[in-house]
């Protein structure tokens, strides 16, 4: 399979754009035309061909650049990649997971021969061979959830399973919505998702962690979660707050549909071997509202679901003020018309837009 | 997709009699790949046909969880038991072909622990042996406490002495060796960990010494699989398959549910991971919990039963399956 | 108990409760100001195991007030320290000496205790092993999660960073394995734009 790779930034003057290929498998996360939080986990098969569901570690046109984006954070700011020290295991297990999907899934961009301990490695697209000793950190340039995390998309969390609870005990984490690795790591899953308003009450919490903490070898989960971001920056960090917070603020009735960006994380939970702990990848997809609306479904979705949302929903995933811009470009898209079920843009069967 | 773990298709590769309790057997895969890499601690479920039973129990992996080209596990026999061992020991032999379950780890090590504590009495020795085995190729600082009955029904005590000689004790009850439980956990250093497998006697004095001493809960592990015990026959409706089932004497809920072919989730089925956690709708009678994993207000209340261990006693159990 | 009722928050705002009877060998005491109160509560109802406890308290404002009960207590150490990095020592040392089964009590500030427990848990006790009862100031100890520095004693919402002098909203999001909450620029989205301070809980 030949992905042609795109030379793109995530920040400054934010070249990003997505082909027509990858719009059409961008994973539009409403399956209806409203949004409240569920505990949204189902199994991690591959499903549809050519979507970003059908392999374990998706690869797409965005890759390179997003590694490059990646390493230019790290530069600036090591802490956004950490291990706790009993984690080390575990970033090994997770290694292992990655090498492995992605020699079976991307034969032609990756490759991993081993020899007994002795694994060789390699990744055409960023230019890597290497050959190292499996379980042995001093024979990588990092330790192996960094050194796999500089060249996977998304960011990672490893969770500890213990006292029956998970805790976030190493992360590489640079494409984030608004949380910090260095302050979050080490705290259970209670403690991580404490500023996330009303899923509590619900008992989402609850029920989610109970799921994740049986989830077993060989059989790994995902859902989908979202947000919002103007630009087509992947380091929304609070760490960084200052200087893409006030982006936000330069958006006009002319520039929302280009910039406004809807951003969805496709999140993967998977028990690892021989820590016996969950990696927790979350691959970060990003589409302008513009191109988003050229799918018909997508663009009266999208004008109800943001129409309808609750205020709370909209301030903690930080578009409240941008709202009413943002309803001002989408009621445009939205003739009235129902949609059909499910995330799919059903291209063939939805009618184009009656205005 | 039904319940419990992945499956791997295995044939017995050895069987080897350890003493006049104990059998160890080994087990490769038959497709002749390498098994999934495991963390100590962690045990498989076998499903054992016998005629028209099928039986699933688990027992621990003692084999390398590093080097995952053969798995092991030992087998003490129970003649008290329902015959799952009986069973292992009588009627599996070299190159009959089993199913296991991918390995399910409900024993595990706190890798944050500066020292690892083990306590073991009889057959418990099994999961320590693979955490040992972890242990000596990544690292880590542990003692092993392991009391047997008599020298001879001291499974692998040799090979312990000789790989470990600085970090195993070794108490057999014939020579009134006793382990020193309060004076071995009155100095340990910050950061110790315990854990301890064997018989129920033996976890509740371990974890009511340790608590007695000040021990925090986040520091004391222990593993027991409860067997499922033998009981009356009693009957149970499945409310949502409209199907009555007749649960023999010595044979679990859950697997007259199983018998029936109505699948129900469950993972470690001996009482301890709530997977197969069932609401009871209506009962008029007793149920006997013999689990580890409801509340006592859970079992006061009688809106929940574990079916892989639990029985009921009375005229109506109406579940919902 | 401590007289302040702290208003309900999110899961990972520490709730604090009141220092509790528990099986050990060795009990240990940190506190500061206040605090020292909650320990006198405790040991009212306690007295058999001050024989195996030390007691370590920085009295800051409180001066003498706690002083002379405390020595009453007949606690097998008592150390009355003029500051907690004056402290710092001390508590380091009987960490590293300590056995599996010693029993933490911090009582006084959110400061202290948070400062405390990070130290303990570095030092290897289990967060199960550590009680905590809030007395006196409200004052909290909080990160500037872009310079990283830690301000303590803050009492007010916005505050400012006194490393990078940055202005900063304080929320509850909490850091057990800092000790810290968190602190962000409070103008990030419109910079320049500082409400003025407000003193927390008011």
């Amino acid at each position: 399979m030949t992905i042609q790779f795109n030379d793109e930034t995530f920040k400054d003057d934010y070249t990003f754009k997505n082909s027509k290929e990858a719009l059409a498998r961008f994973p539009f996360p409403f399956h209806e035309d409203s949004y409240m939080y569920s505990v949204n986990l189902e199994p991690h098969v591959t499903t549809r061909s050519g979507s970003v569901f059908e392999k374990g570690f998706d690869v797409d046109e965005h890759y390179v650049s997003e590694m490059r984006d990646r390493a230019e954070v790290l530069a600036q700011d090591p802490l956004r990649s950490q291990s706790l020290p009993h984690m080390t295991l575990a970033g090994w297990d997770f290694l292992e997971l990655v090498m492995e999907n992605k020699a079976k899934d991307y034969p032609d961009l990756f490759e991993l021969h081993k020899d007994g301990s002795t694994w060789r490695w390699i990744n055409k697209p960023l230019g890597i061979d290497d050959t190292f000793t499996f379980l042995d950190d001093t024979t990588l340039p990092y330790g192996p959830l960094e050194y796999i995390g500089r060249q996977t998309q998304g960011d990672h969390v490893l969770l500890d399973q213990r006292e029956d609870n998970l805790w976030a005990d190493a992360g590489i984490v640079t494409t984030q919505a608004d949380w910090s690795l260095d302050f979050d790591i080490g705290m259970n899953f209670n403690q991580w998702h404490a500023p996330v308003p009303l899923a509590a009450e619900l008992g989402i919490f609850k029920r989610a962690l109970k799921f994740l903490m049986n989830i077993q070898l060989g059989a790994p989960a995902r859902r989908l979660n979202w947000t919002m971001t103007v630009n087509p920056l992947l380091d929304t960090s609070p760490e960084n707050y200052a200087e893409w917070g006030i982006q936000k603020t330069d958006m006009n009735v002319d520039t929302v549909g280009a910039k406004q960006h809807l951003r969805v994380e496709l999140q993967t939970l998977w028990r690892l071997p021989r820590s016996n702990a969950l990696v927790f990848p979350i691959r970060c997809y990003l589409a302008s509202f513009e191109d988003i609306a050229t799918v018909p479904k997508w663009g009266r979705r999208l004008h109800r679901v943001v129409r309808d949302i609750p205020d709370e929903l909209a301030t903690y995933k930080g578009f409240i003020d941008n709202k009413p811009l943002m309803l001002d470009f989408l009621s445009k898209f939205d003739d009235g018309l129902p949609t059909s079920d499910g995330i799919w843009p059903d291209i063939e069967t939805e009618p184009p837009l009656q205005k | 997709m039904s319940a419990g773990a992945e499956k791997i298709s295995v044939t017995v590769s050895e069987k080897v009699v350890l003493n006049d309790l104990v059998t160890r057997f080994q087990f490769k895969r038959t497709d002749g790949d390498s098994f999934p890499a495991f963390s100590g601690g962690a045990h498989t479920v076998i499903e054992m046909t016998d005629g028209d039973m099928t039986r699933l129990n688990p027992y621990s992996l003692m084999s390398n969880p590093l080097l995952p080209d053969v798995y092991e596990i030992s087998i003490r026999r129970d003649e008290d038991g329902r015959g799952g061992s009986k069973f292992m020991h009588d009627k599996v032999n070299v190159g009959d072909e089993m199913v296991l379950s991918y390995p399910v780890n409900l024993f595990s090590l706190d890798l944050r622990a500066r020292k690892q504590l083990m306590i073991a009495g009889g057959i418990g020795i099994t999961p320590f042996i693979a955490q040992i085995k972890q242990m000596s190729l990544l690292g880590g600082n542990f003692e092993l406490h392991y009391s047997v009955r008599t020298k001879s029904l001291g499974s692998y005590v040799d090979e312990l002495m000789d790989q470990h000689p600085n970090n195993v004790h070794i108490y057999h009850d014939d020579q009134e060796e006793r382990i020193e439980l309060e004076q071995l956990l009155s100095g340990q250093p910050l950061g110790t960990h315990v854990y301890v497998c064997g018989p129920k006697g033996m976890i509740d004095w371990v974890r009511s010494t340790a608590q007695s001493l000040g021990w925090p809960e986040s520091s004391i592990h222990f593993e027991e699989f409860l067997a499922p015990q033998s009981g009356k026959p009693f009957s149970a409706t499945l409310s949502k398959s409209n199907v009555t089932v007749e649960v023999g004497e010595h044979e679990s809920l859950l697997e007259a549910i199983e018998r029936a072919g109505v699948d129900a989730p469950y993972l470690c089925r001996g009482g301890a991971c709530g997977q197969c956690e069932t609401r009871v709708l209506e009962h008029d009678g007793e149920i006997k919990h013999h689990d580890h994993w409801l509340e006592d207000e859970e079992r006061a209340c009688g809106d929940k039963i574990m079916p892989c261990v639990s029985r009921f006693e009375g005229k109506t159990l109406v579940l919902d399956r | 108990m401590t007289d302040f009722e702290f208003p309900p928050s999110i899961d990972s705002r520490p709730v604090y409760g009141k220092l509790e009877t528990r099986p050990g060998h060795a009990h240990l005491f940190i506190a500061d100001a206040e605090g020292a109160a909650a320990i006198l509560d405790f040991a009212a109802a306690n007295a058999d195991i001050m024989a195996n406890s030390h007691i370590i308290y920085i009295p800051k404002d409180c001066g003498e007030k706690y002083v002379a009960q405390l020595e009453a207590l007949n606690a097998s150490q008592l150390y009355v320290g003029p500051s907690y990095p004056a402290a710092m020592s001390r508590i380091n040392h009987v960490l590293a000496t300590a056995h599996m089964g010693i029993q933490l009590y911090l009582a006084g500030t959110e400061g202290l205790m948070s400062e405390t427990r990070t130290t303990a848990t570095n030092a290897g006790v289990s967060l199960d092993s550590i009680q905590l009862e809030h007395r006196g100031s409200l004052s909290r100890r909080m990160q500037c999660v872009h310079c990283k520095g830690i301000t303590e004693n803050v009492i007010t919402d916005p505050y400012v960073c006194s490393h990078c002098g940055l202005n900063l909203f304080v929320r509850d999001h909490y850091s057990e394995r800092l000790g810290v909450f968190q602190g962000v620029r409070v103008d990030a989205e419109d910079h320049g734009n500082v409400p003025d301070a407000v003193e927390l809980y008011k």
